[in-house]
């Protein structure tokens, strides 16, 4: 049920450009996936392998599974994420089974990150945080292109000083 | 606001208004701008920190105290202080004499330490709040605490103490220049007048305290728990131990609250709204106009057939959250109109859909909604209702989140978070009503954004 999606309820702002995120967050997020299912059947398998009898080492399917439906979950995951840069605010929208969408007006930022670890480095990618006066505002976009995380924050931090309010 | 900025010496959490002082910029400054000290009973007020310390290892531990006391002779006791109290005397002194305050345009400063210097700066259109506060002690010295509220300020920040009629004059003097008035003219400006909107009558305050559910459950577990204990462990220690706390507890809720909320005067000015309490240790408050985040009617069980409330206010920084601690809900509604400009408080609120009973089982008839085109209001509870209302332009961010047994039953939630850091949600509303809500309250805040008082509210 696509309940709360602009497209669907004729709200305005439907015909907006919505950009989704690089698919390389699928790779690295499918890597962190890999490594913990190998990490959780090991710990799993071995001691029970060693120690009860070889066939209890059978438990250590339930990690691996757990993992192939992670592997599935993460191209869904990743399919759901979309934002789109709005005249006076910033929309994002995420999430399969929780599904959250997020409104920001460029006013109200107070400040715009963009951060990039090691591993997301490695792929290419960067995650860009916008920050309000309220704590509660969680709008985090991950998995950007450094070149479109820029440019993007430069945009964000234009319209605010253009836009912006007190508290 | 800007963003905060990480000064080297400054501690990395150091809120965007208080920025390290550019030294070289300010010598050459320094000359214009008078600093001042504080009141010198100051290096008094933590006299009593030692004696605390000394009290505490006493209570923990007291078969050790007792035989270091007895170890004790005269001469060892009377070089002890002879050593301690000039040290402690000239710590007082010297971190007395290390801090400075400054009024300047735009800012107020703070110079203090003697070690780790640091060097405050707050910006006076971001004040949201201006405490002066005076404990008993405080007032029978003639002193006052000044404090003010911006967002990230902490306890340093304040100034403790003031000669009372400093700290009034000084009040006046920053909210004058917080309001835009013209430099020379702020000092002379002197305090707003005032006019009463609201005071609580001792006898209404300690009748709803009678009627408050927290203070006779407190008031049970301090008889019961210790009771109970006494009979299975016949151990008197314990019993002692479990029961101060519990009587404490029960003495706050009671006792303490009237105390703290006795006299409750709420007036108007033009610099914003007057809060002042306190029975022992009176406290002023002064919210300028539009500070105010977020206005919530509390309703008791026990209150509702006198038709009583209380009102909570959120201001962003400010540690006070009563605005009328119990007033007639028609009062009530008056001084919330007063204090949201152009908000009258919605009578009818929508209930959500009958298929929420799925999602919250009872308590789903008790999620309201009222979106009028002024506030955002959202009440929850069934015994104790509680109303919350936010001014559109007041709105930070909106969210809509659904989970999947939500989205089972095509219902979702719209979260609207403000600058005090309070998030009011709507909850269990339609799904299609909810993307609505969404959208529309993106776009009304940003239609009354455009139009609120500026931060300055005299120009």
């Amino acid at each position: 049920m696509e309940t709360g999606s602009p497209d669907e309820t004729g709200i305005p702002g439907a015909e907006l450009v919505w950009r989704g995120l690089q698919p390389a967050l699928i790779r690295v997020r499918r890597l962190l996936v890999v490594v913990w299912t190998a990490v959780l059947a090991v710990a799993v398998g071995l001691p029970l392998g060693l120690l009860v009898g070889p066939v209890w080492a059978a438990f250590a399917l339930a990690p691996l599974a757990l993992g192939a439906w992670g592997w599935r979950l993460v191209e869904r995951n990743w399919r759901s994420w979309r934002y789109t840069e709005r005249a006076d605010d910033l929309l994002i929208s995420r999430g399969v089974l929780w599904r959250e969408e997020t409104v920001v007006p460029y006013g109200r930022m107070q400040l715009v990150e963009v951060t990039s670890g090691p591993v997301e480095r490695r792929f290419g990618l960067a995650h860009v945080q916008l920050h309000t006066a309220a704590a509660a505002t969680d709008a985090t976009i991950p998995g950007l292109d450094p070149a479109e995380a820029e440019r993007l924050r430069d945009r964000l931090t234009e319209l605010g000083e253009a836009r912006s309010a007190g508290l | 606001m800007t963003t905060p900025d990480h000064g080297d010496a400054v501690p990395a959490a150091e809120p965007a208004q208080t920025a390290q002082a550019a030294h070289a910029g300010h010598t050459a400054e320094r000359a214009a701008v008078t600093e001042r000290r504080l009141h010198p009973v100051t290096p008094f007020r933590r006299a009593w920190a030692p004696i605390t310390v000394l009290a505490g290892w006493a209570v923990h531990d007291p078969n050790a105290t007792q035989q270091q006391l007895e170890r004790l002779t005269t001469t060892v006791l009377l070089l002890g202080l002879a050593v301690l109290v000039p040290v402690a005397g000239l710590y007082g002194f010297l971190s007395w004499w290390f801090t400075h305050f400054a009024v300047t345009d735009t800012e107020l400063r703070i110079r203090t330490g003697l070690l780790f210097r640091r060097t405050a700066h707050i910006r006076l259109e971001r004040i949201q709040a201006v405490d002066v506060s005076r404990p008993l002690l405080a007032r029978v010295a003639g002193v006052a605490k000044l404090r003010i509220d911006v967002v990230g300020a902490d306890d340093k920040d304040e100034l403790a103490f003031l000669g009372e009629r400093e700290a009034r004059a000084l009040r006046a003097e920053l909210l004058a220049r917080a309001a835009g008035f013209a430099p020379e003219t702020a000092r002379e400006v002197g305090e707003a007048p005032a006019h009463e909107l609201l005071r609580v009558p001792p006898r209404a305050l300690a009748l709803s305290l009678a009627l408050t559910g927290a203070t006779w459950g407190a008031w049970c577990a301090a008889v019961v728990v210790p009771t109970v204990l006494w009979l299975t462990t016949h151990n008197l220690w314990t019993v002692l131990a479990t029961a101060l706390p519990l009587l404490g507890a029960a003495g706050a809720s009671s006792a303490g609250r009237f105390a703290g909320e006795f006299d409750w005067k709420v007036g108007e000015s033009p610099d914003g709204l007057r809060i002042d309490h306190g029975l022992l240790d009176r406290t002023h408050e002064t919210v300028p106009p539009g500070r105010v985040q977020t206005v919530r009617i509390v309703e008791p069980l026990l209150w509702r057939r006198l038709g009583w409330v209380r009102v909570e206010l959120d201001v962003a920084g400010s540690a006070n959250s009563v605005l009328v601690p119990v007033a007639p809900r028609p009062v009530a509604e008056s001084v919330v109109a007063r204090v949201l400009p152009g908000v009258t408080v919605p009578q009818t609120l929508s209930r959500p859909p009958r298929r929420a009973r799925w999602c919250v089982p009872v308590w789903w008839r008790g999620h309201r909604l009222a979106v009028t085109d002024t506030v955002f209001a959202t009440r929850h509870g069934l015994l104790r209702r509680r109303l919350s209302l936010v001014p559109h332009a007041k709105v930070q961010s909106v969210r809509l989140s659904q989970g999947p047994w939500q989205r089972l039953w095509r219902l979702a939630e719209v979260h609207v978070d403000t600058g005090a850091d309070k998030t009011v949600t709507a909850r269990l509303r339609d799904a299609e009503e909810a993307a609505r809500l969404l959208h529309a309250q993106a776009e009304s805040s940003r239609t009354s954004r455009r139009d609120a008082r500026p931060d300055r509210w005299m120009t």
